[in-house]
């Protein structure tokens, strides 16, 4: 009987820490998803846009020793700007161009920013100083969740209540959501398409930048690790249905069960890659996701 | 013997073949005599071992980056895993050439063929999937293959890496730089040659057909996945000699370069040089590789200057730095890569004085 306690523990643990791991792929994935959204632009600058935020957290934080409410703020408002400038200097000129030279740049921006953080702040890990009250532990029998968990989920559940309120309500974002849906169409009656672009990758940066301080707290910041999970960012996007806010958030919890199910049950060293084989074969029954909108094609 | 033809003043075709030539004039003919002549007699006897090291990775990048060709600029395909199929062919070369004992000159076009059917196997997707949704689908196989490659130890021996045994070719042992050379740009300029004569076939109509629309090509009647396949297939095949000759070259291979960023040094490769151009894969091989060797030279000089070693560090971020810069330069401003920068120079020689 103690034996199979234990397995139900492990097994316990194990959905506890999945799913606090696809939280956090979900809450990476959401600015990635709006900027999707809105300019069908795949980011693969995605990773480096998380990294930004959690390091210019760490430099205000640290560094600054600003008190942490007002570094979080900074930081945020720093992350949308970044976003803004992105946005007007490389991907305005792109707008029509065709969809490799847009992969293209936005992989040679993650190189360009990839290499400018590693030459600032060096491929070491840097943590940041404890913050978080240890009041919002959660012990639920054996089983553990840390507070940077808590918090995370916390935060994670509020951004998608205002994204969510934001598209429905809002101008801008019903603005944003008529670009996505039909371009041409959106323009003609008169949405201002080049200031939504330029607002929705503002946003995504600010989504990132917050997701990367999240992912900081957690882990440390390392830059290659934290850029590392843009590309993890695929699988669940994919999952979720490439414009769907809400599958994002849903395809990154069970890409999260997934991995910790595969490396707890079947081996560690399968972890990483079971994301993908994933992604094929959903790629391949069911390519716009779970929650994704259709793309009928028209000749 | 004819007239030697060198000075258009318009277009004056009057059949489709004129329209198909590889050379318009015979001046391109006569300057590619030249070229093979000093590429061949001239350029390995003047170059010294590190010169000929740079030109061999010149080559066997080209090579690889001319399959990339067909498939990104010619059939609009957009891959991401070309780097590991890179690695499939070192590996497939490397396996053959230690379990199996197979020469250099059987085992390099078998790891192609190798290569060509594990590329057909991650074209697969190509049935359902277009645009980005194919680029993703790329980016898992690279995934997939990187990790097979270090875990699949039985065949790879994983991380230990294999050391091959010296290629021989008709009895004489290619072991100096110069020898490689002439194996390696042999190869290439066959390859070259075969990959601008498929483009005027009706194979390559095909592929550029499927990249301009399509929905359209398919209605004309071409069998679009087939010739996707057949673009996937041929691309991994060049990508397949690559590697082998790679992996017969260095002697002993690791997975470790076979990594996305060699994927993506291949697609910046192609965008630099020019997307849809045989010669511009060439130029754009030849770029990179240049920039690379000159950043490594740069970083070795500040490192001796006695900075500290930690400095050496970040300097190996500034080229990371300065690779995306090179990338988003070029997108920003020449979309169309070296090829369209050579043939705006050309055309301005031609047309001088009057250039508009």
């Amino acid at each position: 009987m103690a034996c199979k306690g234990a397995n139900m523990e492990f097994f316990l643990q194990l959905l506890v820490n999945g799913l606090s791991v696809g939280l956090l792929y979900g809450l990476s994935a959401l600015g990635f998803v709006m900027i999707f959204k809105s300019s069908s632009v795949l980011n693969f600058a995605h990773g480096e846009l998380l990294t930004i935020g959690a390091f210019l957290f760490l430099v205000l934080v640290t560094w600054a020793r600003l008190p942490i409410p007002f570094a979080f703020l900074i930081t945020l408002i720093g992350c949308f700007t970044l976003g803004f400038i992105v946005e007007r200097l490389f991907l305005r000129p792109l707008i029509g161009e065709s969809l490799i030279y847009v992969i293209m740049l936005t992989v040679g921006l993650a190189s360009m920013f990839k290499g400018l953080l590693l030459f600032v702040f060096g491929g070491n890990l840097h943590t940041y100083p404890d913050f978080l009250p240890e009041g919002l532990a959660i012990h639920f029998g054996a089983i553990y969740v840390p507070p940077v968990y808590v918090a995370s989920s916390i935060i994670g559940i509020i951004f998608l209540l205002l994204f969510g309120l934001f598209f429905k309500y809002s101008p801008q974002g019903i603005y944003m959501r008529s670009v996505a849906d039909n371009q041409t169409a959106s323009l003609s009656l008169g949405v201002h398409v080049k200031k939504v672009f330029a607002l929705s990758w503002a946003i995504a940066a600010l989504v990132a930048g917050m997701s990367g301080i999240v992912l900081g707290i957690i882990n440390g910041t390392n830059v290659h690790e934290i850029s590392a999970i843009g590309l993890k960012v695929f699988p669940v996007v994919i999952l979720g249905g490439l414009d769907s806010i809400g599958g994002a958030i849903i395809g990154g919890i069970i890409i999260g069960l997934l991995e910790t199910f595969t490396g707890g049950y079947i081996s560690p060293s399968l972890r990483d890659v079971i994301p993908y084989i994933v992604l094929v074969f959903i790629l391949l029954v069911k390519p716009y996701g779970l929650f994704g909108l259709v793309e009928i094609e028209r000749v | 013997m004819r007239k030697l033809q060198f000075h258009p003043c318009g277009n004056f075709n009057e059949r489709y073949e004129q329209e198909l030539a590889i050379f318009e004039t015979d001046f391109g003919r006569v300057w590619l005599w030249i070229g093979l002549f000093v590429l061949f007699a001239v350029i390995p006897v003047i170059s010294g071992p590190y010169m000929l090291y740079v030109l061999n990775m010149i080559g066997i990048a080209s090579i690889a980056a001319i399959g990339l060709n067909i498939l990104i600029g010619f059939t609009g395909q957009i891959s991401l895993g070309h780097g590991a199929f890179l690695g499939v062919g070192a590996y497939s070369g490397a396996i053959l050439a230690i379990s199996l004992g197979f020469p250099f000159w059987l085992a390099v076009p078998a790891a192609g063929i190798i290569t060509a059917m594990v590329g057909m196997v991650f074209g697969i997707p190509s049935v359902r999937l277009k645009g980005l949704y194919l680029t993703i689908a790329t980016l898992a196989g690279q995934f997939i293959i990187e990790y097979d490659l270090v875990h699949w130890e039985g065949l790879t021996r994983g991380t230990m890496g294999i050391i091959l045994p010296t290629a021989t070719i008709f009895g004489m042992e290619l072991d100096s730089d110069r020898s490689f050379f002439y194996v390696i740009y042999i190869c290439l300029v066959c390859i070259a040659l075969i990959a601008v004569n498929i483009m005027r076939t009706k194979y390559g109509r095909a592929f550029i057909a499927i990249r301009d629309n399509d929905r359209a090509a398919e209605g004309m009647g071409i069998p679009i996945f087939y010739y996707k396949l057949l673009s996937f297939g041929i691309s991994s095949f060049y990508a397949g000699i690559a590697g082998a000759i790679w992996a017969f070259y260095m002697i002993s291979i690791t997975t470790e370069p076979f990594t996305l960023g060699l994927s993506i040094e291949y697609i910046a490769i192609v965008i630099i040089g020019g997307l849809g151009s045989i010669p511009g894969a060439i130029y754009g091989a030849i770029f990179i590789t240049g920039l690379n060797e000159i950043l490594r030279w740069a970083t070795d000089i500040f490192m001796n200057m006695g900075i500290s070693t930690g400095f050496g560090l970040n300097l190996a971020a500034l080229r990371e730095f300065v690779f995306g810069l090179v990338i988003v330069l070029f997108i920003l401003f020449e979309p169309k890569g070296l090829a369209e920068v050579w043939r705006i120079i050309r055309s301005n020689f031609r047309l001088w004085p009057f250039s508009y």
